[in-house]
């Protein structure tokens, strides 16, 4: 590609699971914009089992809208040939037939196998388990979960450059007893990325050589202290194009037509997250609430992290879902009562059907209930996560000296958290933009300020294979078209009693324009600041409340407008005030819901009972 | 968007099967294109390597891993027997011999002189594929397996729980809203695939699977009761390899709900006749269905599976959302304009007239077709 001639047009879609998704980008007044977008049903099953089939349709749809030509009989037309025919850049990400499923290994589980976690994650892929010689199962008990697997592919790590060997081919025998097979690809040897200490390759080479598809590359913890993931990421997206997606129906023409590799989705959107921090050189997270699967994307402290959960869904996995909460913490986001057995059935129902919508308020209110539960839950599976590296020596001052906070703590740090941009059906698509926001506060519960935003129509896949070739396409796209600002949540940390004193917040707008509220301990307000608005905020939290300068001490801060505004969220943190008992329950999600005008009351009240 | 809908779950009496076979890993395929095959005949076969067992060797007889090399009593590659001696510490000039026995019968895998630990494989196992559905086979997936087609009756369910079995169907119940309860479970039905109407009890099914009954089919199950018979919950919608005694088909979903007029009149008129079921379900990427296959003797009645064109007014229609749930209706306008339901989201609806010759709203999303 010619790096100095500005692209003009760009097409990119999205293979998912069940729907293609194609957007077209343009150069708009010298600026890059969304200008139009078309979807189909993914025909990577049968009867159909070819994506471009999807694909075609999905830019056939723009095609139409735009009244141009994009595409004929070998693929796509590139590059741009006049103002009616052909594009200047094909791209495109795939997490259709299930995405990229791994199985890591490593020596020490807190380590290596959790530094080839990261990676593995952090390429997109779903780990579908951890093995270690730690990790608690006897050899037998590992040889036959290997075996019971089928994944794409294969991690392995362990022992820094130059150290003992033993372990890691131990680890290394382990698999060979195994035999691991693929699981596309019947005849196919299985992927093993080796990724560990650099003396032990020839072992390595010896005992799995013959029996897997091996690859080397440089040890991802060269040594102790330090995590080298690159190399054992690059590895896995080649062997996702040459292995998975070659296996997978139609996907060799689609390769062709596009003009750089395809990318596996959730780790094209960790790309354009990983973007959003640096260049807006805030700490970011970001989620994606699927069918199937919720991913968790962070950026702390440069660190750039991602986790997915497999079984927390709004389809697929629901169920999994209430398994995993139980009903009550369901029910406690739901202000009226329904049957439990009723509930179970109606999960279940959505479960077996999946592209259902709530049709009516109360089906609204039980279905992002779940989302919540679903959102939080893997959160804290991210957090756990998310840590610094473990088992290595670090320099203390005399005040950290008292902390006694141990290697491997989280790296989430919700005070320092700047914005959290949520996508996915129910965060994207809820009936109003405060209930996606309110979803948000209620699962992640940020502290201090922070910025909430969600991705309008989920493009932040297609984007992050964008911003791989052009991150300057792909930023001012997020920018405008991509993210919908929902506005910026103040919170406290702290407790009190319901009614006391916990913060007075004083915001100027760009216009001069003074607004102050006081917000008693249990409340919730909204301050109207439209979305491309900033202001000035002056907050002074109550005594025993903290807003990230301690406890009591002011706050000066720039808070960004959005299609909520500024929510002040006084309900405490430390935990989240929700009351245990129900009447009093039910009686402040109400307050709450009328305060952000979350819902329409009159339609609400048909359910309140 | 001019399909967004749901289509149905096909309910046909008459359409070609095709059913892939195929093995987990290569194999020998046993049948060639045109031979007629019965559901129990075996189509491919092959041999699964047998589990390993790893013997720390060096850890016994306290050496170090190279060193396990030199007291090896056997190579890679030798069959063992349980109890036979396969490495040996001789000290003391001969006087002390340690030895080690292997734990099973097979053939050394692997001798590690690096960990100092064997891997010794036990015999392999043999797999055979099945051909599931009385057919003919049509293709062969060269060392893989077969497909196997037919004319046949098929009904897919919604939701099951067990795997593949065949047996006669025998439909129980009087009318599509009866409940399957075990009064209705007798000796007789065993080795029959038992047909009720609106939901399967608890009791029925703990009396099927005590009579020995291969599968149950009914409209719908109560949440709690799936459960409790299965002994554990349901997470992920993946099903099919439970270790249940009988195959449970439900065709509508969770709760008590008619199952579908077609569906009920359809396995009527296949009453006494034998069917091929599995209760497998996937929903996700490769959706997968339950389903209930009986072969049609008579070609001339088989047609190739027409693909959905889409709906118009009259077209008959299930909905599957609250809250109209289950309830049955035909398609009584499209209008192509977004509309504002009760949440508040603008969606594309259509209207449908129930039973009860009401006409509601229902957004596209809500409703599938009934198919066949």
């Amino acid at each position: 590609m010619e790096q100095n001639r500005k692209l003009r047009s760009i097409l990119a879609t999205d293979c998912g699971s069940t729907t293609t998704k194609a957007i077209l980008i343009e150069l708009v007044d010298g600026v890059y914009r969304l200008v139009c977008r078309g979807e189909a049903p993914t025909t990577v099953e049968a009867p159909f089992e070819d994506v471009t089939m999807g694909a075609r349709n999905a830019i056939h749809e723009i095609e139409e809208l735009m009244g141009r030509t994009f595409q004929d009989e070998s693929g796509i037309i590139t590059p741009q040939r006049d103002s009616k025919v052909g594009v200047d850049l094909y791209l495109s990400t795939s997490s259709a037939g299930g995405g990229l499923q791994m199985m890591v290994a490593g020596v020490v589980k807190q380590m290596t196998a959790e530094s080839a976690q990261r990676a593995a994650l952090g390429a997109g892929a779903i780990v579908m388990d951890v093995i270690a010689i730690n990790d608690g199962r006897l050899p037998y008990q590992k040889i036959q979960r290997i075996r019971q697997l089928r994944p794409d592919m294969i991690l392995m790590s362990g022992g820094i450059d130059g150290g003992t060997v033993t372990h890691v081919v131990e680890l290394a025998e382990l698999i060979a007893a195994a035999e691991p097979r693929p699981r596309l690809g019947i005849g196919f040897n299985l992927p093993i990325i080796y990724a560990g200490n650099k003396e032990a390759r020839k072992h390595i080479q010896a005992t799995l050589g013959g029996k897997t598809d091996l690859r080397m590359v440089d040890n991802l913890r060269p040594v102790l202290e330090r995590e080298v993931l690159g190399p054992a990421r690059e590895e896995i997206h080649n062997l996702f194009m040459e292995h998975v997606m070659a296996q997978a129906p139609g996907y060799n023409k689609l390769m062709s037509w596009t003009d750089v590799p395809i990318m596996p989705t959730p780790g094209a959107v960790g790309k354009m997250i990983e973007t959003v921090a640096s260049q807006k050189k805030m700490t970011v997270v970001g989620v994606d609430i699927g069918g199937a699967t919720t991913d968790v994307f962070s950026v702390f402290a440069d660190t750039f992290n991602r986790t997915v959960s497999a079984n927390l869904g709004m389809s697929y996995s629901i169920c999994n879902v209430m398994l995993e909460s139980g009903v009550e913490n369901i029910m406690r986001w739901v202000p009226f009562d329904i049957e439990v057995a009723d509930l179970r059935n109606r999960i279940r129902n959505k479960m077996i059907r999946p592209t259902t919508i709530p049709q009516t308020m109360q089906e609204l209110i039980i279905e992002q209930a779940i989302a919540r539960e679903a959102l939080r839950w893997a959160f804290e599976h991210h957090k756990s996560l998310a840590v610094g590296l473990r088992g290595i020596q670090t320099q203390r001052d005399i005040a950290e000296a008292f902390e006694q906070t141990a290697t491997g703590a989280s790296l989430v740090d919700l005070m320092k958290l700047g914005m959290i941009v949520g996508s996915g059906g129910v965060l994207s698509h809820a009936p109003r933009r405060v209930q996606s926001a309110l979803m948000m506060l209620d699962s992640f519960v940020p502290e201090g300020f922070t910025q909430l935003a969600v991705d309008s129509i989920f493009m932040m896949p297609q984007l992050g294979v964008l911003s791989s070739v052009n991150p300057e396409a792909a930023q001012q796209v997020f920018d405008r078209d991509c993210l919908i600002r929902l506005g910026t949540a103040i919170a406290p940390v702290g407790t009190a009693k319901e009614g006391d004193d916990c913060v007075s917040v004083k915001i100027t707008t760009s216009q001069g324009k003074v607004i102050e509220r006081k917000a008693t301990y249990g409340s919730m307000h909204l301050i109207p600041l439209a979305e491309d608005e900033t202001a000035d905020a002056v907050a002074k939290p109550a005594r025993g409340f903290d807003l990230g300068r301690g406890k009591g001490h002011e706050v000066h801060a720039k808070v960004h407008g959005g299609v909520v505004g500024v929510i002040i969220d006084a309900r405490g943190r430390g935990p989240l005030g929700l009351p245990s008992d129900k009447s009093k329950r039910i009686r402040k999600l109400v307050e709450w819901y009328k305060a952000l005008d979350a819902y329409p009351m009159d339609i609400l009240g048909k359910y309140l009972g | 968007m001019a399909n967004a809908y749901t289509p149905g779950l096909l309910v046909t009496e008459s359409v070609i099967v095709r059913k892939r076979r195929r093995l987990p890993i290569p194999g020998e395929v046993m049948v060639k294109v045109g031979d007629v095959v019965r559901p129990h005949d075996v189509v491919a076969r092959t041999q699964i390597p047998g589990d390993p067992e790893t013997v720390n060797i060096a850890n016994q007889l306290g050496l170090e891993g190279e060193e396990v090399l030199e007291v090896m009593k056997k190579k890679k590659g030798d069959p063992v027997k349980k109890g036979e001696v396969i490495a040996e510490k001789v000290s003391f000039f001969g006087l002390f011999k340690t030895p080690v026995h292997s734990p099973i019968d097979g053939t050394v895998d692997n001798v590690s002189g690096v960990t100092g630990v064997i891997t010794l494989r036990r015999p392999a196992v043999p797999v055979s594929i099945l051909a599931y559905i009385h057919g003919t086979v049509s293709e062969i997936l060269p060392r893989e397996g077969v497909v196997i087609e037919t004319p046949a009756a098929l009904i897919q369910g919604i939701f099951g729980v067990g795997g593949e079995t065949q047996g006669v169907l025998e439909v129980v119940a009087k009318t599509n809203a009866e409940i399957l309860n075990s009064d209705k479970i007798k000796p007789e039905h065993k080795g029959k695939i038992v047909v009720g109407g609106s939901l399967v009890t608890a009791d029925a099914l703990k009396k099927a699977a005590q009579v020995g009954a291969a599968g149950l089919v009914a409209g719908g199950i109560i949440d709690k009761d799936l459960i409790e018979y299965l002994g554990h919950d349901i997470g992920v919608a993946i099903t099919g390899a439970e270790d249940i005694p009988i195959t449970v088909v439900l065709t509508e979903g969770f709760g008590q709900i008619n199952m579908a007029d077609k569906t009920f009149a359809l396995l009527t008129s296949l009453n006494g006749q034998v069917a091929s079921i599995n209760g497998a379900t996937q929903i996700r990427a490769g959706v997968m269905r339950p389903e209930i296959v009986v072969t049609s003797e008579d070609m001339r009645q088989s047609a190739e599976r027409d693909m959905t064109s889409g709906m118009e007014a009259g077209t008959p229609i299930r909905i599957i959302r609250e809250p109209y749930f289950g309830k049955l209706a035909t398609v009584h306008s499209l209008p192509p304009e977004l509309h504002v339901i009760e949440t508040g989201a603008k969606v594309r609806i259509l209207t449908a007239k129930l039973a009860s010759g009401e006409i509601v709203t229902i957004p596209r999303a809500n409703v599938e077709l009934i198919e066949g």
